[in-house]
């Protein structure tokens, strides 16, 4: 037990302390602060006023909205327009004739333009569609409604809490692709660790003072506590960046949209009331398990893969079994969120390849507790039977070098 | 206390169909500087991997200090594989005291000792260095204080010499003599026979994974002399009688290999009352010769 500590130890603080982790840790939350306000940022700033040319032959009349302004031109001078389109002052031009669209650029004419220009024609179709018919678009109109349905699930008292899919969504994708990117880049670190000693040929130095699994074991432990420490930093790096941009972002831009303090405060206590009914108590202790566990059975498999091989180029072949219920479940995160209740959703929440990500994507929706209980289960017994597999290649293949082993070659090894 | 540090009794060892040792049998004495010798993929490698406890025997058994080969020997046991590297990324120091401690040391007692043999080998002021910014052989000397570290009583050298310059292979063969002198029994796996003659007292000689000779140095040598000698005559070439039988002959110097039956005390006598005797000598083979024939005739 001793010696397995101190492989840990080795294995964590020669990590910890790399520039590349550092710099990961600090640049960890602010990109992913970056990557959430850079849309919006640049959706408010990419919007310049456009002109757009009309051919005068259509009987349409394009109202200018914000940022589209429509210039009818004569049919002559189309084409002169055409020629050198570039020395024009529009951005595009709109070619109609007999219910036939066409948009001419000399660019790439951007999705909302395009979009905007449709929406519009549609709706001027549609009205003169009805007018033919004989119907008033106004009773068309007011006969339109919009109402809002208010989830709420029923708890066994008989009470009832707030349920809120969207919130659901939310958490359960970003805890579904954490678990996916953490179990890639630890699995592969392992991988690489071993790699690296048996490239630099010390691994039987190590191993003639301690047992092969003990070394594996102190490898992945040894990683798994990096990433739970670069987990637990960026939590308490993100809150503080966020309340940092809180304090600052978010003030000047309360006062440049005008949103009174009434207004923030309801929103406040909307964002409050939109968590409150997910447990999310449970979903923290959830990922932490699902997170460790996971990754165990990963990167076991992931050192197994590393002791059979001399150098990275050479894992190919054996990464991708590994990875492709690994990518399946990142795939399958959408069609999950759609339907998390479902069989598909069950089965792959109980199936220990794809359970870690699929199980902490349904979460959030509200899962049975024996489903939860099973999930565990089944993942720890796999868990425990992946690292005994693993182990069995492991010490053999950390000892062999020269020849790329076959399927055939590991499976011999399996039972020596 | 038994003679033997160590007794490797029918171990066979064996990988899908390939007996990588096929009932192997020796024996260390306590105190002794022991040669490991056999051609490439004899099973060198294996045996030395079993005694170190990194694979199993599938039978056999391993008897060390008088008690069957365990877990807790391992910390008895020091070993230089012939494939041996260091973390590259990691400070010298760092490294000795991780692999010091892995043996078993506390923190304490490994800095202290670590400490004195850095110092003495003076190689101290690389401790703060990291392993990829040595030269291989420097890399080597720091292998070599690792391996011994601990004050096992067995140490296993396999091709110790390999990748040393002449002055640092001469420092090297020093320390292992010393360590040899103050009690340590040592294990040495070569192929290199000139190493073989001037360092070790017993040879095991592995073959095809099987040991094909055991024993000390000269009941070896003695065992495959084969009556050839080489005479010195002034004056007169010897002919041939039928005592001898005359290998080479030039200008007095001749090489002779007698008869079956025929000891050298009647050949001496027989060459002494007809001829001038200068010189008369019973010729040894090298080891390398003895490696050479034992691995023909297995």
């Amino acid at each position: 037990m001793h010696k397995i500590w101190l492989v840990i130890r080795r294995e964590y603080l020669v990590r910890v302390k790399k520039k590349s982790f550092i710099v990961m840790t600090i640049l960890g939350p602010l990109l992913m602060a970056a990557l959430m306000i850079a849309p919006i940022y640049l959706a408010n700033e990419n919007q310049e006023e456009r002109l757009i040319a009309v051919n005068q032959q259509s009987d349409f009349l394009l109202e200018d909205t914000e940022l589209l302004h429509f210039t009818s031109i004569p049919e002559l001078e189309v084409i002169n327009l055409r020629k050198d389109f570039s020395l024009s002052p529009y951005y595009a031009l709109l070619y109609i004739e007999k219910g036939k669209f066409t948009l001419y650029s000399n660019q790439q004419i951007s999705l909302s333009v395009s979009r905007d220009i449709q929406r519009q024609i549609e709706q001027i179709v549609e009205i003169n569609n009805l007018k033919e018919a004989g119907i008033d678009p106004q009773i068309i109109e007011n006969a339109k409604t919009e109402i809002e349905i208010t989830t709420r699930l029923i708890e066994k008292d008989g009470s009832s809490t707030n349920s809120h899919s969207e919130a659901s969504m939310g958490i359960g994708f970003i805890s579904g692709i954490l678990i996916y990117i953490f179990i890639f880049m630890y699995g592969t670190m392992v991988m690489r660790g071993v790699i690296e000693e048996k490239a630099n040929r010390i691994v039987e130095i190590i191993i003639s003072s301690l047992k092969p699994f003990q070394l594996m074991m102190g490898k992945i432990l040894g990683v798994a506590a990096v990433g739970l420490t670069q987990f637990i930093l960026w939590i308490i790096l993100t809150i503080i960046i966020s309340t940092i941009a809180e304090l600052t972002f978010l003030d000047t831009s309360i006062m440049t949209n005008e949103i009174s303090a009434n207004e923030q405060s309801v929103i406040l206590a909307q964002l409050a009331n939109i968590t409150g009914g997910i447990n999310l108590t449970q979903i923290l202790l959830s990922f932490i398990f699902y997170f460790l566990a996971g990754y165990l059975m990963y990167s076991s498999l992931f050192a197994a893969v590393g002791s059979a091989v001399d150098a990275e180029a050479d894992t190919q072949q054996f990464i991708l079994p590994i990875t492709i219920p690994l990518i399946l479940s990142f795939i399958l995160i959408q069609p999950i969120m759609d339907s998390p209740n479902g069989t598909l959703a069950f089965w792959m929440s109980i199936i220990p390849f794809t359970s870690p990500v699929i199980m902490m994507v349904r979460l959030p929706f509200g899962v049975p507790s024996w489903e939860l209980l099973l999930s565990m289960g089944v993942l720890v017994c796999t868990f425990i039977a992946t690292t005994w597999l693993a182990g069995r290649i492991y010490r053999t293949g950390i000892l062999m070098y020269g020849k790329k082993p076959s399927y055939k070659e590991l499976w011999k090894w399996l039972r020596y | 206390m038994q003679e033997d540090l160590l007794i490797v009794r029918n171990v066979i060892k064996q990988y899908g169909d390939y007996k990588a040792l096929n009932n192997v049998n020796i024996s260390v004495p306590r105190g002794s500087i022991y040669g490991l010798l056999g051609p490439n993929g004899a099973g060198k490698t294996t045996l030395m991997r079993i005694i170190n406890q990194i694979t199993a025997p599938d039978s056999g058994e391993l008897i060390f200090d008088g008690e069957k080969l365990q877990k807790n020997h391992i910390t008895d046991i020091g070993y230089m594989p012939e494939e041996r590297g260091l973390y590259k990324k990691m400070k010298v120091g760092e490294q000795a005291l991780y692999l010091a401690q892995l043996k078993g040391m506390s923190y304490n007692e490994a800095l202290k000792k670590l400490k004195y043999w850095f110092e003495k080998l003076n190689i101290i002021n690389w401790w703060n260095k990291k392993i990829e910014e040595l030269s291989k052989g420097m890399a080597q000397k720091i292998q070599f204080v690792v391996t011994i570290i601990h004050d096992p009583k067995l140490l296993i050298f396999d091709e110790p010499f390999s990748g040393f310059d002449p002055i640092n292979a001469a420092i090297m063969r020093k320390e292992i003599l010393n360590l040899s002198k103050k009690g340590a029994t040592i294990i040495f796996s070569t192929h290199r026979m000139e190493s073989v003659e001037e360092i070790c007292d017993h040879i095991a000689l592995i073959n095809k994974s099987k040991t094909i000779l055991e024993g000390t140095i000269e009941s070896i040598k003695s065992q495959f002399s084969n009556n050839n000698y080489e005479v010195i005559t002034k004056n007169s070439e010897l002919e041939n009688t039928d005592l001898y039988d005359i290998i080479s002959n030039k200008e007095g110097l001749s090489h002779i290999l007698l008869k079956k039956g025929v000891r050298g005390k009647d050949a001496l006598d027989y060459i002494n009352t007809n001829y001038e005797v200068i010189s008369f000598k019973k010729e040894t083979p090298t080891m390398e010769e003895i490696f050479i024939k034992a691995v023909k005739n297995a």
